[in-house]
């Protein structure tokens, strides 16, 4: 038996290993870092425990920046997406022809490169002196004036990025709604058309219930990911998203880690806490509301 | 008798309001798959359209008459895109193993063999799947910058190398092999690391060619860490290459070039994603990472 | 309210790419249902039963053929034009609505000068709760109901709209052994005192014999036989409708007719009337075997099965279609072997002639 004990550590060994070193030692030192004031990365030294940092980070105005740009994010991609992507599951549930050319083709963002992609979108809605890009084109098409998606007014900056973030989180939600739906048995279907229930009733009463779980599930990493949102505006507006006035939570605490601006864990550090905090609280708010709204 | 006439009524009225939702609801899917394909679309008909013709276009024409190929050269031999396939390549390749093999050994461990402290162990390990990335990412940075690990190979693959969230999946999957194939193999004298090797993988293998695939695709698209860990252009990964391209290749507004290198990057992932499609997107609904 | 159909034909169009490898669920259906009636469609899986009662519900629409209730023509009609109520296999209780709300729910829907008030219809689902005795149960989740309480809400869902017919689709699937008996019975009081006309489909012939006005039974998408269950079973028309019903089966051997009489062994069986002489299949019912040390049919003895009121001889013969013979007598007989054979007359009544290749009834 001591043998066998012996050996399952030995298979466990490698994991816990880099759990260790990358997981939990990290997790503690974060918590240190956070309250390390006037930490010098170079002589790794500092001057003593405090709050120090975290009211740094509160008072910067890039952080706040930062905060409004995350919040603003969220609140908008996270209905629209989820709301767009319960439009077009139920659209997809309910065909038969075309549906897995519909399927495959809604899934492609989900294996693209961020960066990448985010790149096109860029050119779309740059304009430039040399062109006005394809958008606004289209804007002029219909008598619309022209506007700088990328280094224009902050609204349409805004925009852009909502709009690519939704491009980019769409496939996860549609998928796992597709399938979401598609649990959902037959019969019940059947009992209500037997009942006569309208179709706008049966959505509302039968299929969105049994549903709900799923959704509430979205709309939880929904936010966990819009809170995260980084790449998706580096891919946009480029590394340095203090100057576009775009910055993200994340991209506040890389920035203060490395770069141009970096060199500040200790900052960094408070940043990621504040970010976790945030997370965690609006996690369980979330739980909370699902718990008196997710059936069984 | 009137009672059909109403019944009649009924019946036609329905058909129409049938017919009329199913073509909005073609309506819609279409609009939103022109929606996600456009993008693509966009960024092959601008990798083949010539610089020049690119740059006179005020308006942005939505065809090309004389498709070019030389974006695609000059991709390739302007600024080092292959260098930076080639690193990906390497990263991907070795985390990915690396990965399998940690991450086997532990869900072997945690769904076949007895040992004190197991369930404590393992609820500890759930537990970790909540700690979001950026909280120890920063620590992480500092951790390899001290090792002197930075602009290597080394340094980029350490922190990926665990997955809870896989190892998770895998020992979930290990657990359905019946018990009696295993004391089967005890009969016979089949020591653990030939049963795993011999019995369980190959059960297994649906699920973990799930994983290699998710874990591929989430190595070709990194971007923070090693933007984090590498400033050396040689050591830069597809992501960051990109990034660099766009801020400093090509100048800045040749973007037939830089859309063709974004054409590059993309088809690996897309010839994969249209080979294994159903195994990528059952395993992303199983635990999709990707909010 | 009686329901007729008429020349009723359902097809499928085939799973490959040939269009021409349709299936028939349903072919040419035509017969008429008495008001008020419980009715009983049976037959083996795939025998397109649950089809016609898809059909009748107007959730699947008829390739061709006529639908009636009553002199309304209802073919076309969406299944909530029509007034039925439909109770379905595994029960398509809304999981997440409590018992009241989900016996409310069809009449929730109901439009125009039929609206109800609140009350109203807590009054109806009230009444169509008492009648299927779960009225202490209305503020429950279907979850924490037992498969038999299931079913109860299941029917009182379907009873609530005052259908003109209520339609089950293997209504006791679901239940253990002693709910099914329970609740057939249950069926049963339920139809006799609301009086509507009721058709149930089941696989399991003792259910429906046991509750049914009338059975019918169906094979292949084809309509074997109409009749009250005591005489299809005394009475089958062909030797699939007599192999189906009765439990033990009927015993099935090959035998010929020959100068007016059957023969399976050697000594002639009984007399067969008007029968040619030709090869036939001879069914005989277990309880139509008399103990009979002199008679006709000669069997391998196998074992005794004492069942309590009866015993079964278990027997074996080379002509029978089975691996074994079965017959039940009475248990005050003792059955003693010679040299391990047992023999048996037959009560003729009990005993089915068949022609070899149609299988159709011989009578005499």
């Amino acid at each position: 038996m001591d043998y066998k004990n012996n050996k399952a550590w030995l298979y466990l060994l490698p994991a816990i290993i880099f759990l260790g070193c990358f997981m939990v030692y990290p997790l503690i030192d974060v918590f240190v870092y956070s309250f390390e004031e006037g930490y010098n990365s170079a002589s790794q030294t500092s001057f003593g425990l405090g709050g120090y940092n975290y009211s740094y980070v509160l008072h910067d105005p890039y952080f706040m920046q930062a905060v409004k740009n995350t919040f603003l994010l969220v609140v908008i991609t996270v209905p629209l997406s989820t709301g767009l992507a319960l439009l077009i599951s139920v659209g997809l549930s309910s065909i038969d022809k075309l549906k897995n050319l519909f399927q495959t083709i809604y899934f492609l963002p989900y294996v693209t490169n961020t960066l990448a992609v985010g790149l096109v979108f860029m050119i779309l809605f740059k304009k430039t002196p040399y062109s006005d890009g394809l958008m606004n084109a289209l804007i002029k098409f219909f008598g619309g004036t022209a506007v700088d998606f990328i280094d224009g007014p902050y609204w349409a900056k805004m925009l852009v990025l909502c709009l690519y973030t939704i491009w980019i989180v769409m496939p996860f939600k549609i998928l796992l709604l597709t399938s979401a739906l598609a649990s959902v048995r037959e019969d019940y279907y059947n009992a209500a058309k037997v009942d006569g229930t309208s179709r706008w009733r049966t959505f509302y009463k039968i299929t969105l219930p049994m549903i709900s779980p799923t959704i509430f599930y979205l709309v939880i990493t929904g936010f966990i990911g819009a809170f995260k949102v980084y790449s998706d505006a580096v891919a946009l507006f480029g590394t340095n998203l203090n100057a576009s006035e775009m910055n993200t939570i994340v991209g506040y605490i890389y920035d203060m880690l490395y770069g141009d601006s970096g060199g500040y864990p200790s900052y960094a550090s408070a940043a990621a806490i504040i970010l976790f905090v945030i997370v965690l609280t609006i996690t369980c708010i979330n739980m909370l509301v699902s718990e008196k709204h997710v059936h069984y | 008798m009137d009672k059909n006439v109403d019944y009649d009524k009924i019946r036609s009225s329905a058909a129409a309001r049938r017919r009329t939702i199913r073509i909005i609801t073609y309506i819609l899917l279409a609009f939103w798959a022109v929606i996600v394909l456009f993008p693509f679309y966009w960024m092959v008909l601008t990798s083949v359209k010539s610089y020049s013709a690119y740059s006179s276009e005020y308006v942005p024409k939505l065809y090309t008459l004389n498709p070019t190929f030389q974006n695609y050269v000059d991709a390739f031999t302007a600024v080092n895109l292959s260098r930076y396939f080639l690193n990906t390549l390497i990263f991907t390749v070795i985390t990915t193993a690396a990965m399998i093999l940690v991450i086997t050994l532990s869900a072997y461990a945690f769904a076949r063999m007895e040992f004190r402290g197991k369930d404590t162990l393992f609820t500890f390990f759930l537990a970790l799947m909540m700690i979001p990335n950026e909280l120890v990412i920063i620590t992480n940075f500092t951790t390899i910058t001290n090792l002197g690990l930075r602009n290597t190979f080394t340094g980029l693959i350490l922190p990926s190398i665990t997955s809870v969230f896989y190892i998770y999946l895998l020992r979930e999957n290990f657990l359905q092999v019946p018990d009696e194939l295993y004391y089967a193999a005890k009969v016979d004298g089949t020591s653990d690391l030939k049963y795993l090797w011999k019995v369980m993988l190959p059960i297994c293998k649906p699920t973990i060619i799930t994983i290699i695939i998710l874990k591929v695709i989430e190595c070709w698209n990194s971007y923070v860490w090693p933007r984090l860990i590498t400033d050396d252009a040689n050591y830069f990964l597809v992501s960051n290459g990109i990034q660099e391209i766009r801020e400093n290749g090509f100048g800045r507004e040749n973007i037939p070039a830089m859309m063709a290198a974004v054409v590059a990057i993309s088809i690996p992932l897309i010839v994969l994603f249209l080979i294994f499609r159903k195994k990528i997107m059952a395993g992303v609904s199983r635990g999709g990472i990707k909010g | 309210m009686k329901v007729v159909l008429q020349n009723l034909t359902k097809k499928f169009p085939g799973r490959g790419k040939n269009k021409t490898d349709e299936v028939i669920a349903v072919n040419d259906f035509t017969f008429e249902i008495p008001d008020g009636k419980l009715i009983g469609l049976l037959g083996p899986s795939g025998c397109g039963k649950s089809t016609c009662l898809n059909l009748i519900c107007g959730l699947l629409r008829p390739t061709s053929g006529k639908i009636y209730f009553g002199e309304d023509d209802v073919t076309d009609l969406p299944p909530e034009s029509r007034g039925v109520g439909m109770v379905f296999q595994n029960y398509a209780l809304y999981p997440h609505l409590t018992v009241k709300q989900n016996i409310m729910f069809p009449l929730e829907n109901l439009k125009g000068d039929k609206k109800m008030t609140k009350q109203a219809m807590e009054a109806k689902a009230l009444e169509a709760a008492k009648l299927v005795q779960i009225d202490m149960l209305m503020d429950r989740k279907p979850g924490e109901l037992s498969g038999g309480q299931q079913q109860r809400v299941a029917i009182a869902r379907a009873l609530v709209k005052t259908p003109r017919v209520l339609l089950l689709d293997e209504p006791l699937s679901n239940l253990d052994a002693r709910l099914r008996l329970q609740t057939r019975e249950e069926i049963r009081r339920i139809q006799t005192e609301t009086g509507v006309t009721t058709i149930f489909v089941t696989h399991d012939q003792e259910e429906a014999m046991s509750i049914s006005d009338l059975i019918f039974v169906m094979k292949l998408g084809v309509l074997q036989q109409i009749g009250m269950p005591q005489d299809v079973y005394d009475d089958p028309v062909n030797l699939f409708v007599a192999k189906f019903l009765g439990t033990p089966p009927i015993n099935v051997f090959a035998g010929r007719v020959k100068g007016q009489k059957l023969y399976i062994d050697d000594l002639p069986l009984i007399d067969v009337p008007g029968v040619k002489d030709q090869e036939v299949w001879a069914g005989i019912r277990p309880e139509g075997f008399i103990l009979d040390e002199q008679g006709p049919l000669v069997c391998r003895f196998g074992a005794v099965e004492v069942m309590g009121r009866d015993i079964s001889v278990v027997s074996y013969h080379d002509a029978c279609q089975s691996p074994t013979v079965r017959s039940i007598i009475d248990a005050d007989n003792h059955v003693l072997p010679l040299e391990g054979k047992v023999r048996f007359s037959v009560k003729p009544h009990k005993v089915h002639i068949f022609n070899k290749e149609t299988e159709e009834r011989i009578r005499f």
